[in-house]
């Protein structure tokens, strides 16, 4: 019988997640991990990407996270992150935009543009997308 | 002596101070919810963050990182300045910059070269006018609403200035919020990040099981390298709230005594009104009655 642990998410902002969860999975910068309860005390940093967890109920729910890191405990996980957005918070339009200019900008490829801002920007506004499809 | 209708003028004009001083007094209370809420819901991530990174810092190394590392020569200083974009709200500003002058003078005097970061209008424009170095400015952030981008965005930039040499030492100088009714000009120093021992041992007693090792990853050296900018993001970032929160405080008292103010001059104003119009009446009826006298005779 697997046991729960405790989700948090927080941002500068807000807590956006205090739940009871089964399993989280983090996108880790050295690869995608899964905590269950039990997990030996565990620190790593974030990419921008999708965090997935399954409540109590075991539906599964997707969250945005970008620039952050998690902290595992044997029965809480904490995932600090400078943004963090349920699916229903996401703002697809702006999303879409981002994508947009992020696009054009690293296609015109010009020498004095900061090139990793606009690589970001496209991440971040592609993991968006990704969530809400 | 005032006309009566010198004084009725008068008084209509304090009258309307006080309905605008009124009225920004109440604004500035809802702001200081808003900006509390901010800072309340900033608490969590703050004591998180400030738990990991003493924990890190306890496994890691000294040279770590090289934010960690004091410079042998300060020549170099930036400090940036919190004030409010608008006035109108007491001693706030001025304390702050008389604080931050104060302290720029101290360090001019041990041979270093000062330059200051703007946050807020009011300091900026006592920058430029005492021909300070501005580096960068921000305005319109302090005391509206903001996000942590603009935080993590300037942090970055004195980060990286710092990595290249442009300073030497960053000192933030910005308003604690204490309560409503104090807020206290604060210095501290940015970069280097001085030595993080914050709640260390308190943490370290309290779960001690779960807080002695972390398997990190990356290396615990890479994660605090990756975090230590981020804590300069995030001391900006508290730097914002603290000020904006005492800032609306700081006009919220301001408009509080203006008011006050307001009706103790309104009250001296109709006693005198009063009184001169009195003297009139009493004038008046001299007069009728001096004639009616005059008209007997």
């Amino acid at each position: 019988m697997a046991q729960n642990l405790k989700l948090e998410v927080v941002t500068p902002e807000k807590a956006v997640i205090n739940e009871e969860v089964q399993i989280v999975v983090a996108p880790g910068s050295l690869g995608e991990f899964g905590i269950l309860a039990g997990h030996t005390p565990f620190l790593s940093t974030l990419k921008t990407g999708v965090l997935r967890y399954k409540d109590t109920g075991g539906s599964e729910h997707f969250i945005f996270v970008s620039s952050g890191f998690a902290e595992a405990l044997p029965d809480k996980v904490t995932i600090l992150a400078e943004s963090a957005e349920r699916r229903r918070d996401i703002d697809v339009e702006r999303a879409k935009s981002a994508l947009e200019r992020a696009r054009k900008r690293l296609e015109k490829k010009k020498e004095d543009m900061d090139f990793i801002r606009a690589r970001a920007a496209l991440e971040r506004a592609i993991h968006r997308m990704n969530i809400v499809n | 002596m005032a006309t009566l209708k010198d004084i009725q003028l008068k008084i209509t004009g304090v009258k309307k101070t006080k309905q605008i001083t009124k009225a920004m007094n109440m604004v500035a209370a809802s702001r200081l919810r808003g900006a509390q809420s901010m800072m309340d819901a900033f608490r969590p991530y703050a004591g998180k963050f400030a738990e990991v990174l003493g924990s890190l810092a306890d496994s890691a190394g000294e040279e770590a990182s090289p934010l960690l590392i004091p410079r042998d020569e300060i020549k170099k200083i930036n400090i940036v300045l919190f004030t409010s974009d608008r006035g109108l709200c007491g001693g706030f500003n001025s304390n702050l910059i008389d604080k931050a002058a104060a302290f720029a003078k101290e360090k001019v005097e041990t041979g270093a070269s000062v330059s200051f970061t703007c946050f807020g209008k009011k300091g900026r424009d006592w920058a430029r006018k005492s021909g300070r170095d501005i580096i960068d400015e921000y305005i319109g952030i302090v005391g509206s609403r903001f996000d942590f981008s603009v935080a993590s965005k300037s942090g970055k930039e004195l980060v990286d200035g710092f990595l290249e040499g442009e300073f030497d030492e960053v000192y933030t100088v910005y308003s604690q919020f204490l309560s409503a009714g104090r807020q206290v000009p604060i210095i501290a120093q940015l970069l280097p990040i001085p030595p993080i021992e914050t709640e260390e041992e308190y943490t370290a007693d309290e779960d001690a099981p779960f807080m002695a090792e972390h398997i990190c990853e990356p290396s615990a050296d890479e994660l605090l390298g990756e975090l230590l900018p981020k804590n300069v993001c995030v001391q900006l970032y508290s730097g914002l709230l603290e000020t904006s929160t005492s800032e609306h405080a700081a006009r919220m008292a301001a408009m509080d005594n203006a008011t006050t103010a307001c009706s103790d001059m309104i009250d001296n104003l109709s006693l005198v009104y009063n009184k001169a119009r009195q003297a009139a009446i009493t004038a008046d009826l001299m007069d009728i009655v001096g004639g009616a006298e005059a008209l007997k005779g």
